[in-house]
């Protein structure tokens, strides 16, 4: 498939916005029940909700670059019930809402306690808030996952191992992102983030090769046999019927050179995982904002190169009829 | 259900893409909007088309031969294509089956193209929206042609009648009939699309011819022997007239 980059972007910033929530919420929910500090409400998940907003919306405005009529867009939510597009059109907003509700109810402080469990732990309006958020988040994740694995004759992405990426790259740039908004910010909850950084890291990096494990050892169901129904090993392409380009020459190829090809995968391989996961340690034991940003920045920049692989490494069916000119 | 589709025969398919210039012709002519080409004059040009021609050689030289595979969209039975579609633009007809595009709710997303393993939807680059074979819908039920002429633009087309048209699902149609008596066979039956159009495969044609069969054995004058039996690389009145 050719990748477009309003796709990778989109992607890819949704994922840190998504993985970013996750880690403040995951940071309220501790405190809550007392393992972690308390952090103060409208500097840390007021501005950190901010932060998330931001990526989330830049993911959502690169989306529009991708349609060929953006005033249209709205139409997109009415497939729901069959589309995984449609479903990610309607949580993706949904969730930036809830995340920005958030960070409001956190900035203004018009976060009454809701009720007391078992007389220590307080609930208040912006856990309940973020329970919701949390469930969009993982959903979106869900939805983003499923656009891609959810066709089956793209047999590279036909994989559960496709939402799990999207879910765990996604949360690991995001708590890479917080590790370095709480060392900024100078809050106690640096070391935490930064352990689950390396583990969600880690744990992408396991699930990330599984899946180039497997896409390397595919074995693709249609063939130029069963492309045009003959059955004859020996079948060749002499021509495709025009000599000019067309939608179907764009779209469906990559165009790099296989060496390019390689080198962006073992870009993203670096980048996204081993770097980040020295940065974080570096960071963690000098506690430097500046070396946890450089590590976001890595790993953000490797995973554009991931999402450009994801795209790229993709064989559609259809290029078996568009093999020569 | 009833199902309009192309029966393509490619043992007749002689790959002169008439098929393709008609298919061009007609719909960038229709009240929907051209099939737009983008620079067709300059370095890149480029073209919305719905149908196209494939050439493909088979077996090894010097044992070889060429297919024409004409490809436009099959209006599977179960097109993959339609539900991703977010907005509804991407629709299946219930009364004939026909997968037809509403160019004023599609977005240009071009996820369906992605979810149909036969590449034949294209984004048009004019307006923005994807484009795919409409089987002539609005030419097949136009009451004002003459009832011969309702049909697809590209089987009117075919010198070789390689084309044919109607209810794959009514076993009277002359399209059933052929898929049915000739071997007709759909494209990328692992995916379960159930593509309604059907293609009919390369037959052997060889004729047997025996040493008789060669000699004007049943020629009359020969029979009355009203001459002497001419030789036989000797013309014969049968050559120079006609009775």
């Amino acid at each position: 498939m050719h990748p477009a980059f309003s796709v990778i972007f989109l992607t890819t910033l949704i994922g840190v916005g998504q993985g970013l929530f996750l880690a403040l919420y995951t940071g309220q929910l501790y405190s809550v029940v007392k393992v972690l500090p308390v952090q103060d409400s409208p500097g840390f998940y007021g501005v950190g909700s901010l932060i998330a907003v931001a990526f989330l919306i830049a993911g959502l405005f690169a989306s529009f670059f991708h349609l060929g009529h953006p005033e249209r867009a709205w139409r997109s939510a009415a497939r729901w019930r069959t589309s995984w597009l449609s479903r990610e059109v309607i949580v993706l907003p949904a969730f930036t809402g809830m995340v920005a509700l958030y960070g409001l109810v956190h900035y203004s402080g018009l976060n009454p306690v809701l009720f007391t469990f078992r007389e220590t732990f307080q609930v208040d309006l912006s856990l309940l808030i973020g329970a919701v958020a949390t469930l969009l988040a993982f959903t979106l994740f869900l939805c983003t996952g499923m656009i891609y694995a959810c066709i089956k004759f793209l047999q590279e992405w036909a994989t559960p191992l496709t939402v799990v990426n999207y879910t765990l790259l996604g949360s690991a740039s995001g708590f890479t992102l917080a590790t370095a908004f709480a060392a900024w910010h100078g809050s106690g909850l640096t070391s935490f983030y930064g352990g689950w950084a390396i583990l969600l890291t880690v744990l992408a990096f396991v699930t990330r090769v599984a899946a180039l494990i497997r896409n390397a050892r595919i074995r693709h169901k249609s063939s130029l046999q069963t492309a045009i129904g003959v059955r004859h090993v020996r079948i060749e392409q002499k021509s495709q019927g025009f000599m000019a380009g067309s939608f179907n020459t764009r779209e469906f190829f990559h165009g790099a050179p296989t060496t390019v090809f390689r080198l962006i995968k073992w870009t993203f391989l670096v980048l996204v995982f081993p770097v980040p996961v020295f940065l974080l340690a570096i960071g963690l034991g000098a506690q430097a904002a500046v070396v946890f940003l450089a590590a976001f920045a890595v790993q953000y920049l490797g995973l554009i190169a991931e999402r450009w692989f994801f795209f790229a490494q993709s064989n559609h069916p259809q290029n078996l009829y568009y093999q020569t000119v | 259900m009833k199902q309009l589709a192309l029966v393509i025969d490619l043992n007749v398919c002689v790959g002169c893409h008439a098929c393709v210039t008609s298919c061009k012709e007609w719909n960038t002519s229709g009240t929907a909007g051209y099939l737009a080409d983008m620079n067709p004059f300059g370095k890149d040009p480029t073209g919305t088309f719905f149908n196209r021609v494939m050439t493909f050689e088979v077996g090894e030289f010097p044992n070889t031969e060429t297919v024409h595979f004409p490809k436009s969209c099959l209006h599977c039975e179960d097109p993959p294509c339609v539900p991703v579609c977010p907005t509804g633009a991407s629709y299946k007809r219930d009364e004939d089956g026909i997968v037809l595009v509403d160019y004023d709710k599609c977005i240009g997303c071009k996820y369906c193209s992605w979810a149909c393993p036969y590449g034949v939807r294209e984004l048009d680059e004019h307006q923005k929206v994807m484009k795919k074979c409409t089987l002539c819908v609005d030419r097949i039920y136009d009451e004002s042609l003459p009832e011969a002429e309702r049909k697809p633009a590209c089987v009117l087309a075919c010198p070789t009648s390689a084309r044919l048209f109607g209810d794959v699902n009514d076993p009277d149609s002359e399209a059933a009939t052929a898929i049915r008596e000739r071997g007709g066979y759909q494209l990328m039956p692992e995916w379960g699309t159930k593509p309604a159009n059907h293609y009919l495969p390369r037959r052997r044609t060889r004729i047997t011819i025996h040493e008789d069969e060669l000699v004007r054995a049943d020629n009359p004058l020969k029979k009355e022997r009203q001459l002497p039996m001419p030789d036989k690389d000797e013309q014969t009145l049968d050559d120079v007239t006609s009775w």
